[in-house]
């Protein structure tokens, strides 16, 4: 195998696992934060049981996502050199913010999070957990920002010749506010909440499954499914408004994203569908002229096509790119029925009546999960074959003093930490679950003196 | 060229970057130092209030290395992305050995078994030392330069080749640095027996650091040639060396007098003179070439346009308040000896 290939899996795969991380962190810092403010405010026991129980588990996601997330900050200069080169002036000033202004907040309160419950007031530790739960907002914004510039360049100069070619920065809050960040922010913000809402109902429907810790269990449910109704919701905005934007900025992506060949002709919308690249063909279940209905509001308006762009400058992977984005979509449609649904029974007060319903809560906490991938193997794959849209191809971007065995040889390093990681942190939240939120306090500093 | 105190944008990033690599240093210094010292205790429970020494600590002070790695990307794209993909491999190992000493804090505690606690014991210890090492090895090879041709194309060889003699020794002082300041820090954050160890220990570190902080400047001398020149030429920064050397002459004198505040003052003045010199013997170069002068990374020619190191300044000058105020108040939470309690690792 090439470089290239084996630096966009290397990418690929560690980019991949470390998002399972972040997003559940942002999710549970927000219903951490609900879940404190209402042990200050109502002073209810029960409150501070389920904040110190979600705690540990938040410890354990934030640990994970920082040590998976060192890796991808250097991964770019190690894999990826010459587009680093190119695009440092820009892309570094939002890393570099991103951890000055993010992550710095974040990982100082975390340490009064996690060890200063007997250090601190109590309002001190909630301004913590709310100081660690907007760091962990911040990232999101800042990292967000630097893809959303290699979708949608803005505020930006080209300047140089051949090697010595690269983007300067023109102008800062441009290049911030460049025509895709605030969607794709809003979007990837909601993807967080949900990921981490549906963790902790699913950890509760789980308990109430078990007829365990009912009382703390109707508590948490209750938050979490508050925020995941409202949050899937929204979510419907965001996507649309994102995938408008990607109408207008990166019309070859949105024509993979539906499989529409036909360079300039009202487009559908396809419930499910395959598509085959050779013949141009979509078989699936569309409604006619859907895409240009969600666009134009017009079911006859014209969708620029695949076949507009010439062949080395369109996405290769279109079936995988349509079969991602149906799947994120899917996925978000099913979790509106289900939270409106669960809502429904709860205004009824039939909430906690029907097992399977909490049966489907103990498993859903995976579909935010694969949403959350899909959504951006979409976005990345969409974008292909440009690392910075329009400007610099992907296979021109990798090191090029990097040999394929160097790359192999770290891949499979990865591949196996990873996979020790991973069983680690699977391991260790069940463990968490299992023992569940009660906890008899141990004093070891009795043992202190015989040391 | 724009210039702030008749300093231009490039050498002020220059500054901001030695600056936050010099917190990390002497930061994570103490903490990859504490580990390094891991199997040198021998129960588990000292084992334990080591890792919680660093325990509410180690996640804020890997901050620095982050920024760090933010503004050399941000500053000097050219050299982080030659740096990067020419020492490709000491660096993945750096960074894989990152996760599994996370994953070695976080999970060590967490099961009563033995070889539990064993196995992670000695993967702690080892990442720890070897992260210490690899930052040597990686200084060693700026030092010495390596083989850059035009347009910053590496072609040197690749593996193992990171590993000479020079950065060998370098990697042993970068560690014995990091050990001393990981025993003062300790010392801070003990009683008792594991404290009365802890003050052999240091003592042998403090030895381990001299020795080979004394070689390695015999070798650079020798070997190097191109370093002592620019002292010749500026004999006053021969006052740097010298520092570095008062600087870890008072450690002995302030722990024998139980003043370990001090003595880690001093033990991180002698790595902040210590970078101080590296940073004064290669400026305005960043990565030299073994080829061709020519073909050296600067902080010119690796610089990002003036317009983004105005706004990466202007961001430091926001950002560096804010962060100094949350490590004052996370510091001062976590003053004082290691308790453990139901939160601890």
């Amino acid at each position: 195998m090439d470089t290239e290939i084996l630096a966009r899996i290397q990418f690929a795969f560690t980019i991949a696992f470390h998002y399972i991380y972040p997003p559940l962190s942002i999710g549970i810092g927000l219903i951490m934060v609900i879940m404190e403010g209402l042990y200050l405010k109502t002073g209810n026991k029960h409150y501070e049981i389920l904040t110190r129980f979600w705690l540990k588990i938040f410890a354990l996601t934030f640990g994970i996502g920082v040590a998976t997330g060192i890796i991808m900050e250097f991964e770019f200069g190690t894999n990826w050199a010459v587009y680093s080169r190119y695009v440092g002036d820009i892309f570094g000033s939002a890393l570099a913010a991103e951890g000055l202004f993010a992550f710095g907040l974040e990982s100082a309160f975390l340490g009064v999070l996690v060890f200063g419950w007997n250090r601190v007031s109590p309002k001190v530790h909630f301004i913590s957990t709310i100081g660690v739960f907007l760091g962990s907002m911040f990232s999101a914004v800042w990292i967000v920002v630097a893809n959303s510039w290699q979708q949608t360049p803005a505020g930006y100069k080209i300047v140089g010749e051949g090697f010595n070619a690269r983007a300067e920065v023109t102008d800062f809050w441009a290049m911030v506010f460049n025509p895709s960040s605030v969607d794709r922010i809003i979007h990837v913000w909601q993807g967080a909440f949900l990921a981490g809402a549906f963790l902790v109902l699913s950890v509760h429907a789980y308990y109430l499954l078990k007829g365990r810790y009912i009382e703390i269990s109707k508590k948490a449910f209750k938050i979490s499914l508050g925020v995941a109704t409202i949050i899937s919701l929204s979510q419907l905005v965001s996507g649309h408004s994102s995938a408008d934007g990607v109408a207008v900025n990166q019309p070859a992506k949105l024509a993979a994203m539906e499989g529409h060949y036909n360079k300039s002709a009202p487009a559908d919308l396809y419930l499910f569908g395959w598509v085959d690249n050779e013949t141009q063909n979509v078989t699936g279940l569309a409604l006619p002229g859907g895409l240009s209905f969600l666009v134009h509001q017009d079911f006859n308006a014209p969708i620029t096509g695949l076949n507009a762009f010439p062949e080395e400058e369109r996405p290769g992977q279109v079936n995988a790119v349509f079969q991602f984005y149906h799947i994120m979509v899917s996925i978000g449609i099913f979790l509106i029925l289900l939270t409106l649904y669960a809502s429904f029974l709860w205004w009824k007060g039939k909430l906690f009546d029907k097992k399977w319903l909490l049966k489907i809560f103990a498993f859903s906490v995976l579909l935010p999960q694969i949403a959350n991938q899909v959504g951006w193997f979409a976005a990345e794959m969409g974008r292909q074959p440009w690392i910075v849209y329009g400007h610099l191809k992907t296979n021109e971007g990798f090191s090029q003093e990097v040999s394929s065995n160097q790359i192999l040889f770290s891949l499979i390093l990865f591949l196996v930490v990873y996979a020790i990681l991973f069983l680690l942190f699977i391991y260790s939240l069940n463990k968490k679950i299992k023992h569940g939120p009660y906890d008899e306090a141990k004093n070891p500093n009795e043992f202190l003196k015989y040391v | 060229m724009e210039t702030i105190f008749g300093l231009d944008y490039p050498t002020l990033w220059y500054l901001v970057v030695g600056l936050l690599f010099s917190g990390y240093a002497i930061l994570e210094g103490f903490d990859y130092g504490a580990g390094a010292w891991h199997l040198f205790f021998k129960k588990d429970l000292s084992r334990r209030i080591a890792i919680n020494a660093i325990g509410p600590l180690w996640d804020a002070n890997q901050v620095w290395l982050i920024i760090g790695g933010g503004a050399l990307f941000a500053g000097f794209p050219v050299m982080y992305a030659t740096m990067l993909s020419s020492m490709y491999v000491p660096f993945m190992l750096f960074l894989m050995l990152l996760v599994l000493r996370s994953a070695s804090i976080k999970f060590r505690s967490a099961e009563e078994m033995k070889w539990w606690r064993k196995t992670w014991d000695i993967i702690y210890f080892t990442s720890n030392t070897l992260i210490s090492f690899l930052l040597g090895v990686v200084l060693a090879n700026i030092l010495q330069g390596i083989e850059i041709h035009e347009n910053f194309a590496y072609k040197g060889g690749v593996f193992f080749s990171f590993l000479n003699p020079y950065a060998i020794i370098v990697g042993l002082t970068t560690l014995s640095l990091f050990m001393m300041q990981g025993a003062i820090f300790l010392l801070l954050k003990t009683e008792g027996r594991l404290h009365a160890r802890l003050t052999f220990l240091l003592k042998k570190g403090i030895i381990f650091f001299i020795s080979s902080f004394s070689i390695t400047s015999l070798y650079t001398l020798i070997f190097l040639p191109g370093v002592a020149d620019k002292f010749k030429e500026n004999p006053v920064f021969f006052i740097l060396p010298i520092l570095a050397f008062l600087s870890v002459a008072n450690v002995p004198r302030l722990t024998t007098k139980k003043k370990y505040t001090r003595a880690l003052i001093f033990s991180s003045l002698t790595m902040a003179f210590l970078l101080m010199l590296v940073a004064f013997q290669l400026y305005p170069v960043l990565l030299p070439s073994t080829i061709d002068s020519s073909f050296d990374v600067t902080i010119y020619n690796a610089a990002s346009s003036q317009k983004s190191l105005g706004i990466m300044l202007t961001i430091v000058v926001i950002g560096a308040p804010l962060l100094a105020g949350y490590f004052l108040f996370l510091y001062k939470t976590f003053h004082g000896t290691v308790k453990l309690d139901d939160t601890s690792y």
